[in-house]
């Protein structure tokens, strides 16, 4: 199983591999969602939805829904 | 140089785009429409060095030059269209020093249109703080513009700014990104179609949707042959160029700019712990409501009883030195208790918008969309239709122009369709006369019962919203795709001067707009009051004599007796009467049936409208609230506004869809007139059923 967004726990991080273009916006890739860069999981709102993310310094909340579609790998710190 | 030097700010949300253009403008600034379009325009006149003048446009805040909302059309639009008489000699791109990667994003695409640029980096004031050091001309050399390190909030470089502009002509217009870099291919054959254009800018045509003036239709007509791609293929595309954009930005920024984490600090993180809690978050938010209201309603009852107490005067100095006739009765029972009655106001709202702009510069508001969303959801809204729901506090107009930024067009759709529930300041001198007159003094918990009365009818509104949201959500049948990305910025103390000039701004356009209104309603409601068709009212002084002739009134108690009788069959007496029967199930007389009718065009209408109908006639100084105290039920007997009908009237209010201009604003955001009807039918079918409940029960 690909692991995405939406499995990242609060405070871990990650690096982004891969994302579906198609579902995702392009407003969500320019402000910075894209391969390469470094992900956080900031917070989570009750529910767990939506998820808080320090995305490459940009700090910006997204719906799980969206999150599924960003492929990332985890790292330890 | 007779001619003034046209400048485009641009820049993304949050950057202080808006400091800067106060910084620049100071007082010269004037708020407008963009024609067609509700969009607001902010423009204002910047004087520089020798008698020079810049004419600057705060363009909508906007991520990037892909625009997925009218307001962000509004900058792409303007910045395809060479023949605007608005078009930029030169663009100012404002940036945050903390958010320089994302901030350059635009910077590129706007150098790549080859409209001179300057970059401004703003908040140059938190560098230490975040450890962050910037190599200047390194910077410049590579984006090829001019940088001006500036900072609102010390107010520092904005003359540097002002000479830059001042010397726009010595900027660089190369572009910074290779357009045909992204494809080959096909960027070639579109060289080839359209060898006179500018590359990047037929790319933009032919990936947005936008409406680009006149002027360029025949460009947009043409590069339909190259939307042979698919969307998913162009949108691929847009991602290699976002890509392409960002690697260009990391390798200027890697030499120009040096980050020390060790010395950086960021009470973001700490405060967003606390402030987006489970619970914590929740218990804060409520505080922050309960304050605000709590403040509304006493901090203001000092200026507001002063001013009530004033206009009263002022009437009563008006009719005793003006010679008699009907020039002075009109000013001083039509004309001064009507504006009267919106004045009076002005504390309320101006507590109010301070609130709310405080919440929204402080950067706050975003997490109370973080800690809704989900709640939202449940009702078909978005965490973002919050946004329009405590702006709607303020008035639905500005709040149903919020709602732009929701994404998806069923949520903003049930967002804009409930945002007249929430209890805009329109209601709020409805709500609050009728409360001091029926509601009792005391005290519980140290909160008022007045004070709870009103906070109980803001969570109505609210839940009104909530409910009928639900319900549209269930009977709706849109499919629409919904996004949310939602910024969270770093925490700000608000700039008192941005605080005080929207504060300023806002009341002053309430008060003329409403009171346009409420001038042309009181002196057509004075006229109707004060003439009358037949002998009842013209003989009335004869009528009333004889009539009580073997009472042996007072002459005041006559004089009473006489102006009623006038009143009763004056114009406007015969049209209340006429309505009384609908209305009189719900408490009210024909005078408050008056004050309803006439508040359809505005809502704040129904305080300045009794003044007026009860000043008709009335010879001594009174101010509005005791005039209401003192009118009796004509049926019942013992005063008009009591608890029944007091609560009555405030559910009316609360429901009913009474203002023309909030209609006017559904229609254009909606393009069609379906929606307006159904919100003006449904709501004030409600108020009316509502209300006859309330007044039945309680009487």
């Amino acid at each position: 199983m690909q692991v995405t967004l939406a499995h990242l726990k609060r405070g871990e991080k990650a690096i982004i591999t891969d994302v579906s273009s198609i579902n995702i916006p392009l407003k969500l890739l320019e402000m910075g969602c894209l391969p390469g860069n470094a992900v956080e999981l900031v917070q989570v709102a009750p529910f767990s939805d939506p998820i808080y993310l320090n995305i490459n310094g940009t700090h910006l909340a997204i719906r799980k829904e969206t999150a599924i579609h960003i492929i990332i790998e985890i790292t330890n710190e | 140089m007779s001619k003034q030097i046209n400048v485009a700010l641009i820049g993304n949300p949050n950057t202080g785009k808006t400091s800067v253009f106060n910084s620049l403008t100071g007082l010269n600034q004037k708020v407008g429409n963009y024609p067609g379009i509700t969009v607001e325009k902010k423009e204002g006149i910047c004087k520089l060095p020798r008698g020079v003048k810049a004419h600057i446009i705060d363009l909508p805040g906007t991520y990037s030059l892909n625009a997925s909302s009218l307001d962000e059309n509004v900058v792409i639009e303007l910045l395809l269209n060479k023949n605007d008489k608005d078009f930029p000699d030169v663009a100012v791109v404002v940036s945050d020093v903390e958010n320089l990667k994302r901030n350059l994003l635009l910077f590129t695409q706007i150098k790549d249109l080859e409209i001179p640029t300057i970059l401004v980096i703003n908040m140059s004031d938190r560098m230490k703080y975040k450890g962050i050091s910037l190599d200047i001309p390194y910077l410049e050399s590579e984006l090829k513009t001019k940088i001006a390190l500036i900072s609102t909030r010390k107010n520092e470089g904005i003359d540097n700014l002002k000479d830059l502009i001042f010397n726009y002509k010595d900027l660089s217009i190369s572009p910074c990104l290779n357009a045909s870099d992204i494809d080959r291919n096909y960027f070639d054959n579109l060289r080839k179609a359209f060898p006179n254009q500018l590359l990047y800018k037929l790319w933009l045509v032919i990936t947005q949707d936008v409406n680009f003036g006149k002027t360029d239709r025949n460009v947009i007509d043409a590069v339909a042959d190259f939307k042979t791609k698919t969307k998913a293929d162009l949108k691929r595309l847009q991602q290699k160029e976002t890509v392409k954009r960002y690697q260009f930005i990391n390798n200027t920024l890697k030499k120009g700019q040096t980050i020390d984490l060790s010395t950086a600090k960021d009470i973001r993180i700490k405060l967003d712990r606390i402030l987006t809690h489970k619970i914590w978050g929740y218990a804060i938010f409520l505080v922050i409501l309960l304050t605000i209201f709590q403040a509304i309603y006493d901090w203001s009852a000092i200026p507001m009883d002063f001013i009530d107490s004033s206009f009263a005067s002022l009437s009563e100095w008006t009719k005793n030195s003006l010679p008699e006739g009907a020039f002075t009765s009109l000013l001083a029972e039509g004309i001064i208790p009507g504006l009267g009655g919106i004045v009076i106001f002005i504390p309320q709202i101006a507590f109010l918008f301070l609130f709310i702009s405080v919440l929204e510069e402080s950067g706050y508001m975003s997490r109370v969309v973080f800690l809704m969303d989900r709640g939202m959801r449940r009702f078909g809204l978005s965490g973002k239709s919050v946004v329009p729901l405590i702006s709607g506090t303020a008035c639905a107009i500005p709040a149903i122009m919020a709602t732009r930024n929701i994404e998806s067009w069923k949520e903003r759709l049930i967002t804009i369709l409930v945002t007249p529930f929430t209890t805009c300041s329109a209601r709020l001198p409805v709500y609050l006369i009728i409360i001091s007159l029926v509601i009792p003094e005391g005290r519980f918990l140290g909160l008022g019962y007045q004070a709870l009365t009103l906070m109980l009818l803001y969570l109505i509104g609210f839940g009104a919203a909530l409910i009928s949201a639900m319900i549209l959500n269930k009977v709706l049948k849109i499919k629409s795709k919904s996004f949310f990305v939602v910024e969270m910025p770093n925490y700000k103390l608000p700039l008192i001067k941005n605080v005080a000039l929207t504060v300023v701004e806002k009341t002053k356009s309430f008060v003329f707009g409403a009171g346009k209104i409420i001038l042309a309603i009181s002196i057509v409601l004075w006229f109707l009051a004060s003439y009358g068709p037949g002998e009842e009212f013209n003989n009335a002084e004869e009528i009333v004599t004889e009539k009580f002739a073997s009472e042996n009134l007072s002459e005041e108690e006559l004089q009473k007796k006489i102006a009623s009788q006038k009143l009763e069959y004056s114009f406007i007496g015969i049209t209340g009467r006429a309505i009384e029967p609908a209305i009189r199930p719900l408490g009210y007389d024909w005078k408050i049936g008056i004050a309803i009718v006439s508040s359809f065009a505005a809502r704040e209408v129904f305080v300045g409208t009794l003044a007026t109908i009860y000043s008709v006639g009335s010879e001594e100084e009174e101010t509005i609230k005791n005039r209401m105290a003192g009118e009796v039920n004509p049926i019942l007997g013992g005063p008009l506004f009591n608890f029944a009908s007091g609560i009555s009237l405030l559910l009316f209010y609360a429901f009913a869809m009474q203002c023309m201009s909030t209609l006017a604003i559904v229609k254009r955001e909606t393009n069609s007139w379906k929606w307006p009807v159904l919100q003006l039918v449904l709501m004030s079918a409600f108020a009316y059923v509502v209300a006859f409940i309330a007044y039945q029960i309680l009487i």
